[in-house]
């Protein structure tokens, strides 16, 4: 059974038809990547997945749930976790807190014993300290463990996001752009985590605009344009199919495979916008 | 019938009070809590230039420039320097500098109520079965004359259509090499002048003393909303509806509430429709 | 914490009569309300221009249940914050759903609302002249002088400082300082905001009727003055000078400008100018207020001061 399904969306902003008509399915444990020349809908589609906006229309499925028009906490409990392309990242609170906010669902603690700060709180605080703390090293933070959120530098800070997100323990991860600002190297280090993740049972949909990372790391490929499904298939279709092409103006530049993977005769595309 | 002069004379006041606020607004995403000050300067100002022997003609324009000043001095020793605060912060700078004026004007004035003799006497005229005093025909035509040159600027004057497009998009408006901030001093001028001709208009009808704004200010701000925060139209129909609702509600249901029901309406706008009749609806990008 | 428990312990020995007592059971009470206050501005984010309408509330609802219905006073207060705390509830909900100017202007139209009712229902409130209220009794028990007060007062107020803390430290003050910081960030991990906000704006409403109706009891007697929209404020801006975030601040800044219209007196014809000027003063030069920045000054100081002696020693 899918994972999830999405039947018919449609988001409209006044006259705009952000996302129209979108239907696909995400099973468990693959990675997809969501890619699109930019406007094509593809943070509008995130935020609809996340609660974040409503729809105009459609239906979003997960697993047995129909969560149409819920609000984004309750995605978030039903185990949809996502990262910003435009950081959301508590400035005000060290980076170790941030990991812990992304425990609150799983913090059951009444008001009650909240403010007369019980000795169950203490030790759920203890714990949720030291998963926090696991989870940063986890995604390679473990020099930051002390530091504040806003002493972090950027690349840094994504995968603060990202560290936050998997503490609410989500089944799915939708990641906004996440090796955007990121160096080729940061970048290598976040296709390596993109993979553990899988390994950890989480299934990750990317959002991206690095062709090297989604042709790398990808099982599958939605390819929107103007709000509506180009294609949809496993990697190696979808960079061939001719409508991918077309709407991807621009010269394909080879790249030395530095990848190291057989797949990734990965192609670098200059990604222009043609309106 | 009575009620509708009433109310149109009233709402006209709230309507300039309104156009202040929302001037201020569209420039800078202030709310500038002071805006009632300027209504108290301008009668407050006028009543001592007369009572100095100054002939109406002389102290009118002389007590809007001065709040004019005030406004001007506002915007560049309070607001100016806290460009960029949060929200919070700058409501709290604009109701300290009310407070302030509030003060400075109780101690250069005076605590009492103070008279100003109406412009062309106060023989009501009869209208339509009901009585209308003279002044608030002045009232409501120099509402509607101020409505029209205010138009006029906005639409065909440089300065005005710079302040429109700095209100549409700052960051635009810059990159085009319109001087924001001397927009924004602008727009605290005006909206202190305009704030002063609303309290020397209304002055010989209500009387005025130094705590007159506080009110009047709410009022006007209550009428901004509920016209849509940052709409010029909003604001005049929205002042005109908020002092006819006053009007005929203190008419026909109660007179002790009679002020309560321009906060209900804001609590009311602001539940159901929050940007208000003309105003535009916001969305964060995320 | 202990810091305040000492300098509450060490006062009455720098009062040296009924007066100063007075003002400090005045800074107490204040300071009740501001703690609550600070956690609604400072913690959640959020905004109130319309609190001194719940402290009204409180006041009025011990006194007419206390004096006009002879209730014990006990009871008249844990009935009165009752129907505020459900008060606050039910209006919370709407209202929260609104951000910075808007709700701003909502809530000060809800404290001039409640003002209003006040002052007009004067069969049931006394209107504008208000009504004496029977001195506070638990049993035989009279609470009567300033210095009994002073006690009482400080024995809430670090109660309240106490639970303020606990609130803060724990996940559900985290939730909330997430949702200041961002809400769609908050709401993502699976905060509901909504609730949230609801919750502390609850919590800070009953604090300050708890402290209206104490006052209520101390003073003997309760007017619409303090209810004022002018109150609202003032109470916003002791938290806002004292420190945003900063529940000390808090404190703080109720004792400093609770006393500082008492110092003034002798300006009084310049006391609203004065008043004016501190806050426009504080939040243009010191947003964060005054313990903050006043931290970050010796924070940089103990920094400099290291680094320039770990340059000595190098």
């Amino acid at each position: 059974m899918s994972l999830l399904r999405v039947e018919g969306l449609s988001k409209k902003f006044g006259g705009l038809n952000a996302v129209e008509d979108l239907s696909f399915n995400i099973q468990p444990g693959a990675v997809y990547s969501i890619i699109g020349p930019n406007g094509a809908g593809k943070t509008t589609l995130l935020n609809l997945l996340t609660g974040v906006y409503q729809p105009s229309d459609g239906r979003i499925v997960f697993g047995e749930h129909d969560l149409t028009g819920r609000a984004p906490y309750e995605y978030a409990g039903h185990g949809i976790a996502r990262t910003f392309q435009n950081l959301q990242v508590f400035f005000n609170m060290s980076a170790l807190e941030n990991v812990m906010v992304g425990r609150h669902l799983h913090e059951r603690c009444g008001l009650g014993s909240t403010l007369l700060r019980s000795p169950r709180l203490a030790r759920a605080e203890r714990a949720c300290r030291e998963e926090a703390a696991e989870l940063m090293n986890y995604v390679g933070l473990h020099n930051y463990l002390s530091a504040a959120a806003d002493a972090m530098p950027y690349g840094a800070l994504k995968r603060l996001e990202i560290a936050r997100a998997l503490a609410t323990r989500p089944k799915l991860m939708l990641l906004d752009e996440p090796a955007a600002g990121l160096n080729p190297t940061e970048a290598l280090e976040l296709d390596d985590l993109i993979g553990r993740l899988t390994g950890r049972g989480v299934t990750v949909v990317l959002v991206e605009h690095n062709m090297r990372l989604v042709m790398g790391v990808s099982d599958h490929i939605l390819v929107l344009d103007y709000g509506r499904k180009l294609a949809e298939g496993p990697a190696a279709a979808v960079r061939n199919d001719p409508k991918v092409i077309e709407a991807y103006l621009g010269s394909a530049v080879a790249h030395d495979g530095s990848l190291g993977n057989a797949i990734a005769g990965a192609v670098a595309v200059a990604v222009e916008m043609r309106r | 019938m009575q009620y509708l002069l009433t109310g149109l004379t009233v709402g006209a006041i709230y309507a300039l009070v309104a156009l202040g606020f929302s001037i201020i607004f569209n420039a800078s995403h202030v709310i500038n809590f002071a805006q009632g000050e300027f209504v108290m300067i301008g009668g407050m100002a006028t009543v001592s230039l007369v009572a100095a022997g100054l002939p109406y003609l002389l102290a009118v324009p002389l007590a809007v420039a001065a709040a004019a000043l005030v406004g001007l001095a506002l915007e560049k020793f309070a607001v100016e320097p806290a460009r960029g605060a949060s929200v919070v912060t700058l409501i709290i700078i604009t109701i300290g500098a009310s407070i302030f004026l509030r003060g400075l004007a109780m101690l250069i004035w005076d605590k009492n109520l103070h008279a100003l003799r109406p412009f062309t006497g106060d023989a009501p005229i009869a209208v339509a079965g009901a009585t209308i005093l003279p002044q608030s025909l002045w009232v409501l035509g120099v509402t509607l004359a101020i409505v029209l040159v205010l138009s006029w600027f906005f639409g065909r004057t440089l300065l005005g259509k710079a302040m429109l497009a700095t209100s549409h998009n700052r960051l635009a408006a810059q990159l085009v090499g319109i001087n924001v901030r001397m927009v924004l001093f602008v727009s605290f001028g005006l909206s202190a002048a305009l704030g002063a001709i609303a309290g020397i208009l209304i002055a010989p009808i209500t009387t005025t003393s130094y705590d007159v704004g506080v009110m009047l200010g709410l009022k006007g701000f209550a009428a901004a909303i509920l016209g849509g925060l940052g709409s010029g139209v909003g604001a005049v129909i929205g002042g005109l509806a908020l002092g006819i609702a006053e009007s005929m509600s203190a008419g026909y249901l109660s007179s002790a509430y009679k002020d309560a029901i321009a906060f209900v309406i804001i609590l009311a706008v602001l539940f159901f429709m929050p940007s208000g009749l003309f105003g535009q609806r916001g969305g964060e990008r995320v | 914490m202990l810091a305040l428990a000492a300098a509450i312990a060490v006062l009455p020995l720098a009062l040296s009569n009924n007066y100063f007592y007075d003002i400090a059971v005045l800074v107490g009470l204040n300071a009740i309300v501001c703690v609550g206050l600070n956690l609604l501005i400072g913690f959640a984010g959020q905004i109130s221009l319309g609190h001194a309408g719940f402290f009204g509330l409180g006041a009025y609802g011990s006194a007419i249940l206390a004096s006009r219905y002879g209730w014990p006073p006990l009871a008249a207060m844990f009935t009165t914050t009752l129907a505020v705390a459900a008060l606050a509830y039910v209006v919370g909900r709407p209202i929260l759903r609104l951000k910075g100017h808007y709700l701003a202007m909502a809530t000060l139209g809800l404290g001039v609302i409640i003002y209003m009712v006040i002052t007009t229902e004067d069969k049931l409130t006394g209107g504008p002249d208000g009504i004496s209220v029977v001195p506070f009794r638990i049993g035989g028990f009279v609470l009567q002088d300033e210095r009994v007060w002073y006690w009482v007062v400080g024995a809430l107020l670090l109660l309240a400082v106490w639970l303020a803390l606990n609130l803060i430290e724990s996940p559900m003050g985290r939730a909330l300082r997430a949702l200041h910081s961002s809400e769609v960030g908050a709401e993502v991990v699976g905060i509901n905001a909504a609730d949230h906000k609801v919750m502390v704006f609850v919590i800070s409403a009953v604090f300050a009727s708890l402290a209206g109706s104490l006052a209520a009891h101390y003073s003997g007697f309760v007017t619409p003055g303090k209810v004022t929209f002018l109150h609202s404020i003032e109470l916003v801006t002791m938290v806002v000078f004292g420190g945003m975030a900063s529940t000390f601040g808090a404190v703080a800044g109720a004792a400093v400008l609770t006393t500082l219209p008492q110092l003034l007196t002798v300006f009084k014809d310049y006391e609203m100018m004065v008043f004016g000027a501190v806050m426009m003063g504080t939040m243009i030069f010191m947003p964060r207020g005054v313990v903050p920045s006043l931290e970050r000054l010796f924070q940089r100081r103990r920094q400099s001061a290291s680094a320039a002696s770990e340059r000595e020693d190098a």
